[in-house]
């Protein structure tokens, strides 16, 4: 299935809703899209897992990426992931250590203790 | 033991393909249906570090996938990179995944040999048997 990416915000935080395949062909359209709401201020970022079908060593390549570009400008990146599938690939590559990783985007931001007004 | 072969041009698009044809493949060999996923990953995350190789390289010459069945579901991704970049391969800790200072493409080989080692309980890393170039050699038990 084809990569879809769509945008919307709840308050203080960007929800990036991903799905379909994000793999070594479409993850640049991914890094793209992240690389442009964080530059054009989207500081307390959301990414929602819920209906990607795949993802590989490049799509959590772009995740890191955005993560150390939020880092430098004070934000939050945090992942809503309810997949067994793809929690495993977080926990294998010990990303989970890395990502909070959420099952729902109310729990994503209830557990955001930084100021959402930054 | 049945055979089939994939060639492709070293881009990424293509990347899908030999995982579709992979996972087709194990399906019918008798690959158990809870380790396809783990299969499709696999080839993939071969595939694609086979690809970043030959484009790291700007080699145009085509990524090779052989799959075949019995005793095991085997499949093998052989890549024509000199052999220094093929078998350097290692898994980061995690402490240093989301180092600031490591590159991206440092990064995502680092990820993807995790995922690898992670996924395939049976894998190995080796020269090519024919010429230049690395085989990643991954097999999964089959169930029928």
């Amino acid at each position: 299935m084809e990569l879809s990416l769509t945008t919307r915000s709840t308050g203080a935080y960007t929800v990036l809703e991903v799905g379909g395949e994000v793999d070594v062909y479409t993850a640049t359209r991914l890094r793209e899209r992240l690389v442009e709401l964080i530059d054009g201020g989207a500081h307390r970022v959301v990414v929602d897992l819920g209906r990607v079908d795949f993802l590989d060593s490049t799509g959590l390549g772009v995740l890191i990426g955005a993560l150390k570009r939020l880092r430098t400008v004070s934000g939050t990146l945090a992942l809503v992931c309810d997949k067994e599938p793809l929690l495993k690939i977080f926990r294998i590559t010990a990303l989970d250590q890395v990502f909070p990783i959420h099952p729902t985007l109310d729990a994503a931001i209830a557990a955001d203790t930084s100021d959402p007004g930054a | 033991m049945a055979k089939v072969r994939l060639s492709f041009t070293p881009a990424p698009v293509h990347v899908r393909t030999a995982r579709l044809v992979g996972v087709a493949v194990a399906r019918r060999a008798g690959v158990a249906e809870e380790l396809l996923d783990e299969v499709r990953l696999a080839i993939g995350e071969a595939c694609a570090r086979a690809v970043a190789l030959h484009r790291q390289y700007g080699l145009a010459d085509l990524v090779l996938v052989e799959m075949s069945d019995g005793p095991a579901y085997t499949v093998r991704v052989i890549d024509r990179a000199p052999i220094e970049a093929g078998v350097g391969l290692a898994a980061l800790p995690p402490d240093e995944l989301a180092n600031e200072a490591l590159t991206d493409e440092a990064l995502t080989v680092g990820v993807g040999f995790a995922l690898l080692a992670g996924f395939v309980d049976d894998l190995q890393v080796r020269p090519a048997d024919d010429g230049i170039g690395t085989e990643v050699r991954m097999a999964w038990p089959i169930s029928r």
